[in-house]
């Protein structure tokens, strides 16, 4: 039985900030914080969104582009991410009354730093490899939080998309989903705390990197595969540097990761973002094209996925929802005070 | 708890625009409603949900100076009366507009966003808005 995508959908909200803008603030050099990370800008929500709302949009216009699917024939709703509006309350199940599931089927929020939402996809295979439900939905989306004055706060952006996981008129098969996981403190954020702690250069080689290439050779050693027989590549993006550097040390070349790369233009979305990189390059993919994908979550994980696109794309409606390109359209950029006041951190009145 | 209890009851209408049509004449109603005011007892028990099209055209709009808490951090911004593709009347707020560019007839879909939220540890309301379509 193939088993993959059966329809997608992506949401970035439209306000943006400049790092340079980020370092006026704090005194610090902005600009070279931005070209050192290779972040342009990154995309801020507004006020009235959240996790729930970006989840809600990107699974609507995953729907849209699947008018025949009964959305009562979903059985499983996934929502990762590591800025559930609530600690205790699933964003999955309000997600789930939106896109109309309800009732007969089982949710859960999940966490992984920025892998929640590839996990989601794995576990969604699953229940639909083994039968247990028809269709699945994955979602992948965050509105992270970085402190203020801090690295962080320089890429720590919002966005998601959603997948819808099923065996019938699939339009990107997923051949192989592996996975590699260690104990690796490199980034965590306590119960209650409004920001996470991170072990600085330590998220380099023996988190980020280690975990990325450990993965992705090993699917390329299970499928006997090099990364010159795929067309696209995607790996997590905390930033616009890394990625590059893992694609050259795997061998990816950047023609192969250029459309699933969207940090510089959007920051990092966390579990948003393998997630969007990948629907990027959906909008952009034919039938027969294959895509090579590595997330990553800190304490941390690698989930290494090989896919290939089918002939159903040539039916699939993908017209219907915007592409992410025209999502990411017109942006509006906010100064820090306006900033800070979207993002909630101005202490308010009861 | 009795804001949570009435919130719950309108979850369908406040998140997907849930109304009702009357199945003696067809009128459309949003909010829903359990009696058609035209057909009356002859609609009784005839009153079934009816999915609102999340797709209109802004019918009227205004922009709002001086806001209630729960939007505060947004003012000002814009409230719109939408027509939506099936005929019907609906107010909310629109968003993500630049205020000076809303135009009667104005192409609009409708979006989950939050409307309010009980304070730091109370429930949050979601509920429709709208922004210009793609």
């Amino acid at each position: 039985m193939d088993v993959g995508i059966v329809s997608y959908g992506a949401y970035v909200p439209r306000y943006r900030i400049k790092p340079e803008e980020i370092g006026r603030v704090w005194g610090a050099d902005g600009k070279g914080m931005g070209k050192g990370l290779k972040i342009d800008q990154k995309s801020v929500p507004s006020p009235d969104e959240d996790v729930i709302t970006i989840s809600s949009e990107a699974a609507r216009y995953m729907m849209q582009r699947v008018p025949d699917v009964d959305p009562k024939e979903i059985g499983a709703v996934y929502v990762g991410s590591e800025s559930h509006p609530y600690a205790v309350k699933p964003s999955s199940g309000v997600l789930a009354e939106v896109i109309q599931a309800t009732p007969s089927l089982t949710a859960a929020d999940l966490e992984f730093a920025c892998k929640a939402g590839t996990a989601g996809m794995q576990m969604c295979m699953g229940l639909v490899g083994s039968g247990m439900v028809k269709y699945g939905v994955a979602v992948g989306a965050d509105t992270s939080q970085g402190a203020p004055g801090d690295a962080l706060e320089y890429s720590a952006s919002a966005g998601g998309a959603a997948y819808l996981i099923g065996s019938e008129k699939v339009i990107a098969r997923i051949n192989k989903t592996l996975s590699f996981t260690t104990d690796t403190p490199d980034f965590w954020r306590r119960e209650g705390q409004p920001y996470p702690s991170h072990g600085g250069r330590f998220t380099g080689d023996p988190a980020y990197f280690k975990h990325i290439i450990s993965a992705s050779k090993m699917m390329l050693e299970d499928r006997n595969t090099k990364p010159e027989d795929y067309d696209y590549a995607i790996f997590h993006q905390p930033n616009g540097k890394f990625p590059e550097k893992v694609a050259k040390m795997l061998g990816f070349t950047p023609e192969q990761i250029q459309y699933g790369l969207l940090t510089p233009s959007i920051g990092n979305t966390y579990s948003g973002a393998v997630p969007l990189g990948l629907a990027n390059v959906l909008d952009k993919s034919k039938p027969g094209d294959r895509i090579f994908v590595t997330s990553y979550g800190s304490g941390a994980g690698s989930d290494a996925f090989d896919i290939t696109v089918t002939d159903e794309m040539k039916d699939y409606k993908r017209e219907n929802a915007p592409t992410l390109e025209k999502v990411l359209e017109n942006p509006v950029f906010l100064d820090y005070a306006l900033y800070a006041k979207f993002k909630g951190t101005i202490i308010m009145p009861e | 708890m009795a804001t949570v209890a009435k919130e719950w009851r309108e979850i369908p209408a406040r998140y997907n625009l849930e109304g009702s049509e009357c199945g003696n004449c067809n009128r459309k109603y949003f909010p829903k409603r359990s009696m058609c005011p035209f057909c009356r007892r002859n609609g009784f028990g005839k009153m079934h949900p009816y999915q609102v099209s999340r797709k209109g055209k802004v019918f009227t709009f205004s922009v709002i100076h001086e806001a209630p808490d729960c939007n505060r951090s947004l003012k000002p911004y814009a409230v719109a009366m939408v027509r939506t593709d099936d005929g019907l009347l609906i107010s909310g707020q629109l968003v993500d507009v630049d205020l000076l560019k809303i135009e009667i007839g104005m192409r609009v879909r409708s979006v989950l966003r939050k409307l309010d939220e009980d304070g730091a540890s109370g429930v949050i309301h979601y509920g429709f808005k709208f922004v210009p379509d793609l």
